[in-house]
């Protein structure tokens, strides 16, 4: 199997490379269309600001594309923004539409906490997590965010930084982490590992 | 359950070695880029700084390649600094495979780059670097690599910096820097106290209660350190169980 890495120019594609290389992994970035739509898996690295993420779909034309494949059963997995677009809407660039595929939107972390949320931090499991088999429960992923997905109804994990967030999204084909998986040393493989078997 | 303290190892590079000097002068040799940042990253360093020291004098290309190999060896952050003048220097560093880009002189000299960065690459990934020094009752930002003073309040600079779109500081105390004598606890409280982004506490670290005090009493959300990791002189997965045992959260490596 073959990921497909939809690459907009997010910082993090490299790494995220890197990180299915040391798995064995085969992938390949794209940002055309009909790359996406003969994708066997995708994967959508993000980093930054929505507005960037949004507007690289749209001036690429992959919205349709894309929202076709993960409705047609395409495992998906989102990193970061990358689950954040998965909403309807985003707080940091409300003016813009989101993917709109899982109910619930992305608001601001509260300002009671130092933002960025940024670091290592747990998750607390809240449903049978896939992603998350065979990772310690003790385990720490690295987050670098000021957005989150505070209610959403599709999250197997959360964590808290001010509030409680979706840490951790499955549902059907549609995974999605708010960490960043290939920054978070082995606990991240493994979840990266758990979406190849899943996709497989 | 809550974030974790970090431990951050510092690569000053000149060209592709490791070097370090004390009080930012007299460098010496420390080992190779690649070969520490491989070994820190098994040993459960949470991310990894490379800076350019020799950058503000000199532009290196090498610095570039450096940054792509160590990279290639992490499986953790990492952030690249040093003469990062223009949001093209940056955008090469990110190229290169690093995650976050510090700036220091160049920001002082033209605050609108840390704007530029952020909205580039988002806030997260703009980490302002303000090396302070005590000048009675306040600190003054030094430039340079610490050698001019750039007549400015460190915690003002601080502040601009965060408004401008800074996600992150970096906080050396020139002071101290070197010395193994602790870190600066008062200035990284009160630059701690004064921002609403993550502090990373840098400069004279030696022994694990250091630390364990900068941790507690200067609430940095970060420290980083240089020499005591590539001499030997402590090890991360040491110095984090024992900020384990004093009741520092921290990612304990398995």
């Amino acid at each position: 199997m073959k990921i497909t890495i939809l690459d907009y120019g997010a910082g993090n594609v490299p790494s995220v490379e890197r990180a299915l290389q040391r798995l064995g992994v085969e992938s390949h970035r794209t940002s055309m269309p009909e790359c996406i739509s003969k994708a066997e898996a995708l994967l959508l690295p993000g980093v930054g600001h929505y507005a960037a993420l949004v507007r690289a779909i749209d001036e690429n034309h992959l919205r349709a594309p894309l929202i076709d494949a993960i409705r047609r059963g395409v495992p998906f997995l989102g990193i970061c923004l990358g689950l954040q677009v998965l909403f309807r809407s985003s707080e940091e660039a409300s003016e813009l539409r989101g993917l709109n595929l899982l109910p619930g939107v992305v608001s601001a972390l509260p300002h009671n906490v130092k933002l960025p949320h940024m670091g290592w931090n747990q998750v607390e499991k809240k449903r049978e997590s896939s992603l998350l088999s065979g990772i310690d429960p003790g385990a720490y992923f690295y987050f670098a965010h000021s957005y989150a997905a505070l209610d959403s109804r599709d999250s197997t994990a959360t964590c808290s930084h001010g509030a409680e967030f979706a840490a951790v999204i499955e549902q059907r084909n549609i995974f999605a982490v708010q960490f960043h998986p290939e920054k978070s040393g082995d606990s991240g493989a493994r979840v990266l590992h758990n979406f190849l078997r899943l996709a497989a | 359950m809550s974030l974790a303290r970090r431990i951050i190892p510092c690569l000053d590079t000149d060209g592709d070695r490791v070097v370090k000097g004390v009080n930012f002068v007299g460098l010496r040799d420390a080992g190779d880029p690649v070969a520490l940042a491989a070994r820190y990253n098994a040993e459960g360093a949470d991310e990894l700084v490379v800076l350019d020291i020799a950058a503000s004098r000199d532009r290196r290309p090498t610095f570039l390649e450096t940054i792509r190999r160590v990279a290639a060896e992490l499986a953790i952050p990492l952030t690249a600094g040093g003469g990062i003048r223009t949001l093209e220097d940056g955008r090469a560093v990110v190229r290169a495979g690093a995650d976050k880009v510090a700036v220091n002189t160049a920001a002082v000299e033209r605050p609108e780059l840390i704007s530029e960065l952020s909205r580039e690459f988002g806030a997260q990934a703009v980490v302002l670097a303000i090396d302070a020094k005590r000048a009675g009752d306040h600190w003054n930002v030094m430039v340079r690599g610490g050698r001019e003073s750039a007549s400015r309040d460190a915690i003002e600079w601080a502040q601009m910096g965060v408004a401008a779109g800074a996600g992150e500081i970096l906080l050396t105390s020139v002071d101290r820097d070197g010395t193994q004598s602790g870190f600066d606890v008062t200035l990284t409280a009160a630059v701690s106290g004064a921002v609403t982004v993550p502090v990373i506490a840098s400069g004279g670290a030696k022994s694990p209660a250091h630390f364990v005090e900068i941790f507690r009493e200067g609430a940095a959300d970060a420290a980083l350190a240089a020499s005591i990791f590539h001499d030997e002189v402590q090890s991360i997965r040491a110095l984090k169980e024992f900020l384990a045992s004093s009741r520092v959260e921290v990612r304990l490596p398995c």
